[in-house]
């Protein structure tokens, strides 16, 4: 599948995904659509419906109202679709860690292909995070 | 059946042709529309890529929905369009008729619009029902104006229905758009080649950020493929639609090549200055626009054209 792949990884359509954030990861994902980083000639497009999606940008810690929604969510898409956690909160769970909301595993709600670190990540750390994505597409 | 039709339909100006040249204009389309916001836009083979990448994900049948009606959508749409295509085409490269007139094409794009309704409304989705309801009412509101538009190279011409005697007619005669007539009816034939193709300011029943796409919302793998690849080669079958009728269509000697491009790329680049430069209307101003203003006009533009101004 080494010709699709190279496809998948030239016309990456994102989905934006709000498991409960603090809203911080959310601004500086909209920042990576503004003319200053542009991520279209990248091939990267900003989709609002989840079926249309190739990468799920998933921000915040997943607390127990919403973790159902994104389950249903990930379960909507059409595969392959990759989750990337934006932000510390799908990594760590952050300053939320021992919030009285969240009980449960993150894995077990959703699988996540990669982390981008930070509180919230630099526009530019989340599109070398993509990038990385794409290297290991067209391996 | 004459063994060249096939190759009308398939390769030259129908399928292939029209296909790929769409998925270029799209590129067009996004590029420049990325040059208006001071961005780079995307590389030359993005459409090419999006396209595959579609084919090749999975396809979702959503569980309330009509199964059959939601998968025969998109290609019956890309069918009809394909036919008109084939259609202008033929008359527009080889001046020979393909077996249809001007009344042919009205139905087989008014087919194309009701497949977008079908779909959207086949699964069941609110955003997609409600996507389906506003492209009703735009159909409703486009219509009568694309008729009277048509009608005008058919009363230019003398009454002619098919693409090649109306061609004949201006290579013999001057083009319609040198007439009174003839510009207002190019003019509104612009506005509502924009209504037909949901560009904005009429990508009422699409509205991304409201209707999260409207009757594409459940679409996924190929079907969406199709989708997005008819929404290209409307970027070919409209504007050579207006070329035959208005522009006298192309010519192949000399500078009239650059000149036929010239007018191809004239009315792409001015539907994409429109598009980015006027947000989305409501419903009832398009219906308003489109009773209250542009019919009138282009009823008086065929008042004009009876009259032979």
């Amino acid at each position: 599948m080494g010709w699709y792949n190279k496809r998948l990884a030239k016309s990456i359509w994102v989905f934006h995904m709000s498991a409960s954030p603090c809203n911080n990861c959310d601004i500086e994902i909209l920042d990576l659509l503004t003319p200053k980083y542009d991520l279209e000639r990248l091939g990267i497009k900003l989709v609002g419906s989840v079926r249309h999606a190739d990468v799920i940008l998933l921000s915040g810690v997943i607390n127990n109202k919403v973790a159902p929604i994104v389950k249903k969510i990930y379960e909507q898409a059409a595969k392959p679709c990759f989750v990337v956690g934006v932000g510390a909160c799908p990594a760590s769970g952050c300053c939320f860690k021992e919030s009285h909301n969240v009980d449960h595993k993150r894995e077990e709600t959703i699988p996540i292909d990669l982390y981008i670190p930070g509180c919230p990540p630099q526009p530019e750390a989340m599109i070398e995070g993509v990038a990385k994505l794409m290297g290991v597409l067209n391996a | 059946m004459k063994p060249e039709y096939l190759f009308y339909l398939l390769i030259f100006p129908g399928l292939l042709f029209t296909g790929t040249l769409g998925l270029v204009v799209g590129w067009v389309d996004r590029k420049v529309s990325a040059r208006f916001q001071f961005r780079v836009g995307p590389p030359f083979l993005q459409n090419f890529n999006d396209f595959f990448k579609l084919l090749g994900k999975e396809t979702i049948l959503v569980k309330d929905g009509i199964h059959s009606l939601f998968v025969a959508a998109p290609f019956i749409a890309f069918a009809m369009l394909t036919l008109v295509s084939a259609m202008v085409g033929v008359a527009l490269f080889f001046h020979i008729g393909f077996g249809a007139d001007i009344l042919v094409i009205m139905y087989l794009l008014m087919i194309y619009s009701i497949m977008v309704i079908l779909g959207g409304a086949s699964t069941g989705n609110v955003y997609s029902s409600l996507g389906a309801g506003r492209e009703i009412k735009l159909l409703l509101a486009d219509e009568l104006v694309f008729i009277l538009v048509c009608l005008v190279p058919i009363v230019k011409s003398g009454y002619a229905l098919n693409l090649e005697a109306i061609l004949a007619f201006q290579a013999a005669d001057g083009s319609f758009i040198g007439s009174v007539s003839g510009v207002i009816a190019f003019i509104m034939g612009i506005l509502c080649i924009q209504a037909k193709m949901t560009l904005p300011p009429f990508h009422i029943p699409e509205a991304e950020t409201e209707l999260v796409e409207g009757p594409l919302m459940e679409y996924s793998g190929p079907p969406l493929a199709f989708w997005k690849l008819n929404h290209m080669m409307m970027y070919v079958t409209f504007p050579f639609l207006l070329i035959l009728l208005f522009l006298g269509g192309f010519s192949f000697t000399g500078l009239g090549l650059l000149w036929s491009v010239l007018n191809y790329l004239l009315i792409i680049v001015v539907m994409i200055i429109i598009k980015n430069t006027n947000p989305r209307v409501r419903i009832d101003t398009a219906l308003n626009f489109f009773w209250k203003y542009a019919a009138p006009i282009s009823f008086a533009a065929l008042i004009l054209a009876v009259l032979g101004v």
